[in-house]
């Protein structure tokens, strides 16, 4: 698998250290059970996902990578930085 | 036997090698295969199971008959296709699976027991009793039923790793990948062709036909020489696809070293190819017939006995029949009457089988028989008008082509069966870019294919954007390919259909009978398909045996899954560059040389070497060292290399509130030129790390993390900076590697120093102070922080000074009475003062198990604040850290021992905690133990039990706090 890093170009997986979904990290008094999902509870899309990958091969930048994960194409990859909503 | 004027081995020039210890000689471009059968060996191999008497079946990597080993020690490679292995002067093959010899093979008496090896033999036989299963069956059956053996002995051959991008990868270099090459290239695409053989031109090297009035080869040749000569070509012989993955990845393997004589660099590479594009030009496998005995040698494939006779110069029998039930075969026996072979008869399945000249044509014939044991002297075949007996050395058959349509399968394709052929074709579009085409897309005539690979370069160009040349179609052979199917002749005995795993028409039929229906259940129960040539020439056949035992049709009964690879890959090919040395990184520090010098056995930290202790002469053990080592700190002054621990530069306005973010405790207020002790939580509120953070200015920061979890450490700050505040305006970056850094610890510590630095330490350096100091023209970094509790420092220098400074420490320390230290005395003396590592950071621990619950600042929002917060985790019933003293009698104290209440049953549920952490102390004279337990500080001065169930270890110890040495810290501070 190849991920398109906005920064270096598309390079290889094995340059990347997988985190899990992009999620959006909830108040600190968000109450319980934002803080369950945030930390612990997880979708399991069939379909498009988007996921943080970090480039720790390479240029050291958290990507949000959109993925589907019944074809398996990478659809798109931008900064975590920059995804923020 | 070589006939004379046929064969593409130009060169002529004879090799000699050995089978079975006897010396043969070949020619220059024959593989293992054609050079036996040039000088008549038949037999090459016994079947796996029953041991059967057999020859060469095919002509490529399809072969499942004639499995030899190559060379021998370390070397010794098993299992390999004498129809794929080049041969070479001084070339060592030996036949496998039969003993004592290849010609008597004593477990041929298994052929007898056959009624009870059939198909789940091993579900139904030898069930119990239990004990003889592992004792007796399985050792014997093991050593009866097998392919070669490994050596045994570390892997002495070279393989290597490689990446490879293009535009189109051509898999397969006969007719059709080479006129998609040719287009492709010539429209100026980056093109790799890779071919498995060792010469390029598939099915053209092995038969007469001509292209554009030239023959078939020599049209090859010239494709490839102008494809040789262009810049975006290249060309990949010995290379195997065997694997199709997501993206247009491509897995090969490339045969780099196995056709030479000596072996100077690596024997095979394994690729990965990224291509934008595919075309899939991967040919085609013929298909045997199952008849009785069909596995007899001298029975082969009939375009194998072709290829042996146009490409290798070499006719596998003197009075040679042919079986078929398709034209193709009808090639066969033209091709060996045109070179002067005796064709002794065509027998043709097909009751309209086309006329044929120059031998007897058996019209609706089928070979139901063939005889000799170890290699056919005759047939028997069945007519209208009876069956008739005769005496052949080689009989030639075909069932058909299957098109190659494996690779086509490996991202869960399921390929479509077309009736017209009798054989499974790719669905279109089963890849995402790959276009099929030529014989594994259905096409079986010399034009159909070269109008394919065409009109697949021009679908591949398109979609790449570039332009096609105009290209007339060759003049070539499109004669109609006609079959009748016909997969297994009816009668008595056992005929095969799976050669190397040994199953037969029975053993498929048995397991219909056993309601095996379905196709993936018929091919576990019987093994068929499971050999390492993974049913390349058996599939097609035993499905449609399956599907007229179960009365359905073909497309009904479908087929199994092709699965990567689609030829056999060595473990040491994939895992390439990861023996020895290769398996990790290893890390030095600058003072490695220094303490290897010493004598100091190294130890693994991470992908760090780090020395244990620096055995002085008289010294027997690592005790005495190392006990020695603490004293030394603990009175004068000892030097240990720190520089593994992760170092982390943190720069900008916001550098301060990013820490106060990502440690518990406030680094905002931490004063410039000073140091502070830091505690990191995950965000579910367990301790991710510790170490300490100096403020070097208002904007500039240095942390340190452990050594095991600098890696982690980095990433998480990249995660925190990057996804969740974006807006501080921070920078940082590793520099672990960038300075070299000395702990300096104990009484002298500072006499040291104020002999090495050009301005002497004063009062302004307090416990936990830092900042730059001078020292014989470098600057350096001075911090006054203690690992061993004594007062003590750390000194980093710019890494290319280490190794120097190093010595000097060393040096001075020694004068002062002191010397280095290791990874030994530096875990004592943490222990003694109850200081931590990830031995106590486990990653089930949290700041209040640790007694830091106060680290955890209320007044702020950090990483793992919110839960650190929950009941459960501060829950006071938790196993929480003490020290542990043995009272009374003690043999040892290790890691991983459990506690329990001192008059409590050592079993699970009494369980009261777990030991992390011991050691000898010199220094108070008593083993101690760091360990969790419930309700930990409440309960010191309590004496508990504590067992290693492993080393059956019981000692009573009294539960005190974890500072066992010097509680108040004055020796720090002072």
């Amino acid at each position: 698998m190849r991920l398109p890093c906005p920064i270096c170009g598309e390079r290889d997986r094995r340059e990347f250290y997988y985190k899990g979904a992009a999620l959006e990290r909830p108040a600190p008094d968000a109450g319980e059970a934002a803080w369950d999902d945030y930390v612990y509870l997880r979708e399991n899309p069939a379909g498009d996902t988007r996921e943080l990958w970090y480039h720790d091969g390479g240029c050291g930048a958290w990507l949000v990578v959109t993925r589907n994960t019944l074809t398996h194409a990478v659809i798109g990859a931008e900064l975590a930085s920059e995804a923020k909503a | 036997m070589r006939v004379a004027g046929k064969g593409l081995l130009n060169t002529g020039r004879s090799v000699p090698f050995t089978f079975d210890g006897v010396r043969y000689d070949g020619i220059e471009g024959d593989t293992l295969a054609s050079a036996l059968l040039a000088n008549d060996v038949k037999l090459v191999g016994r079947s796996f199971k029953y041991h059967r008497p057999r020859g060469v079946l095919s002509a490529g990597s399809e072969e499942p008959n004639a499995l030899v080993t190559i060379g021998s020690g370390a070397q010794k490679d098993p299992n390999v296709r004498a129809t794929v292995q080049e041969i070479h002067a001084g070339l060592q093959a030996h036949s496998q699976n039969r003993w004592p010899s290849l010609a008597f093979d004593a477990m041929a008496i298994n052929n007898l027991a056959a009624p009870f090896l059939g198909a789940g033999f091993y579900y139904k036989t030898f069930m119990w009793p239990k004990a003889f299963w592992e004792k007796l069956y399985e050792p014997v059956i093991r050593r009866a039923a097998g392919l070669g053996g490994l050596s045994g002995e570390n892997c002495a051959d070279e393989y290597e790793r490689a990446f490879a991008f293009c535009d189109l990868l051509v898999i397969g270099a006969g007719p059709t990948g080479l006129m998609a090459a040719l287009i492709a290239a010539r429209a100026g695409a980056d093109v790799i062709l890779a071919d498995e053989d060792f010469r390029m031109g598939g099915r053209l090297l092995a038969e007469t036909y001509e292209i554009d009035g030239l023959q078939g080869h020599l049209w090859a040749e010239q494709a490839l020489t102008e494809l040789g000569a262009m810049d975006n070509v290249r060309l990949m012989t010995r290379t195997s696809v065997v694997g199709v993955y997501d993206q247009g990845t491509y897995a090969a393997l490339e045969r780099v070293g196995h056709h030479k004589p000596h072996k100077a660099g690596p024997l095979e590479c394994f690729w990965r190819i990224v291509a934008k594009r595919c075309v899939l030009a991967a040919g085609a496998i013929e298909r045997p017939v199952a008849f009785r005995n069909n596995d007899r040698p001298g029975i082969m494939t009939a375009g194998a006995v072709r290829a042996y006779l146009n490409r290798w110069g070499v006719s596998p029998g003197k009075a040679v029949t042919v079986f078929g039930n398709n034209d193709d075969a009808h090639r066969t026996a033209r091709d060996l009457l045109d070179a002067g072979v005796h064709v002794a008869a065509l027998i043709d399945s097909r009751h309209d089988a086309p006329n044929f000249d120059g031998a007897q044509l058996m019209r609706g014939g089928q070979v139901c028989n063939a005889s000799g044991a170890r290699g056919i002297d005759a047939i028997t075949v069945r007519t209208a008008s009876g069956e008739e007996r005769i005496r052949t050395d080689c009989l030639a058959m075909s069932g058909g082509w299957n098109p190659t349509v494996h690779l086509t399968c490996h991202m869960n394709g399921r390929p479509e069966w077309n009736r017209e052929i009798a054989a499974f074709v790719p669905k279109p579009g089963a890849v995402p870019g790959m276009v099929t085409a030529g014989a594994c897309n259905g096409a079986f005539s010399t034009a159909d294919c070269l109008q394919q690979g065409i009109d697949a370069a021009k679908i591949a160009l398109a979609e790449l954007g570039l332009t096609a040349p105009d290209t007339a179609l060759p003049d070539a052979d499109d004669a109609p390919y006609r079959i009748a199917p016909l997969w297994a002749v009816a009668g008595k005995g056992r005929a095969w259909l799976d050669f190397q795993n040994d199953v037969t028409v029975k053993d498929v039929k048995q397991a219909a009978t056993e309601n095996f229906r379905s196709v993936e259940h018929m091919k576990r129960y019987t093994t068929q398909g499971m050999a390492t040539d993974q049913g390349k020439s058996s599939n097609v056949g035993a499905l449609a045996v399956l599907a007229d035992a179960t009365g359905r049709g073909i497309p009904e009964t479908g087929t199994t899954t092709f699965r990567p690879p689609y030829s056999p890959v060595a473990i040491a090919a994939l895992g390439a560059g990861g023996q020895g040395d290769g398996f990790a990184p290893q890390r030095y520090t600058t003072s490695h040389k220094a303490s290897v010098e010493r004598g100091a056995p190294m130890v693994e930290v991470g992908l760090w070497y780090r020395p244990s202790f620096f055995p002085k002469p008289g010294e027997k053990t690592w005790r005495q060292s190392c006990d020695r080592e603490v004293g030394l700190v603990r009175e004068h002054v000892g030097v240990c290399d720190v520089s593994t621990l992760g170092k982390i530069d943190i720069q900008g306005p916001d550098a301060a509130a990013f820490l106060d973010f990502v440690y518990t405790n406030m680094f905002s207020t931490l004063k410039v030129g000073r140091v502070r002790y830091g505690l990191m939580l995950r965000e579910d509120g367990y301790v991710m790390d510790d170490g300490t953070t100096a403020r070097l200015g208002e904007t500039h920061f240095v942390m340190t993390t452990t050594t095991a979890a600098a890696g982690e450490v980095m990433r998480h700050l990249d995660f925190v900076h990057q996804t969740l505040c974006p807006e501080l305006d921070v920078s940082f970056i590793s520099v672990t590697e960038q300075w070299a850094q000395f702990a300096i610890a104990g009484p002298k510590s500072r006499d040291l120093l104020n002999g090495l630095l050009e301005a002497p330490l004063g009062e302004d350096w307090p416990f936990m102070a830092c900042g730059s100091v001078d020292l014989m023209g470098v600057q350096g970094r001075l911090f006054r922080i203690s690992f061993s509790g004594e007062h003590a420092y750390e000194l980093a220098v710019p890494a290319r000074y280490g190794a120097a400074l190093f010595r000097e420490l060393v040096a001075r320390a020694e004068a002062l009475g002191g010397g280095p230290y290791g990874m030994e005395a530096l875990n004592v003396l943490r222990i003694e003062k109850g200081l931590l590592t990830h031995a106590e950071l486990h990653g089930r621990i949290t700041a209040f198990d640790l007694g830091l619950g106060r680290m955890v600042s209320a007044k702020k929002d950090c990483i793992g604040q919110t839960l650190s917060n929950r009941p459960g985790l501060k829950d006071p019933e938790r196993e929480r850290l003490v020290g542990l003293k043995p009272v009374g009698a003690i043999k040892q104290l290790m890691p991983g021992a459990f506690l329990f209440d001192k008059d409590a049953e050592p079993v699970r549920v009494n369980g009261q905690g777990y030991l992390t952490s011991a050691c000898y102390s010199p220094t108070v004279g008593s083993t101690l133990a760091l360990a969790f337990l419930k309700n930990g500080p409440e309960r010191h001065g309590e004496v508990i039990k504590v067992v290693d169930h492993l080393r059956g270890l019981e000692t009573l110890c009294e539960v005190v706090d974890p500072v066992f040495f010097d509680p108040a810290g004055g020796r720090a501070r002072g």
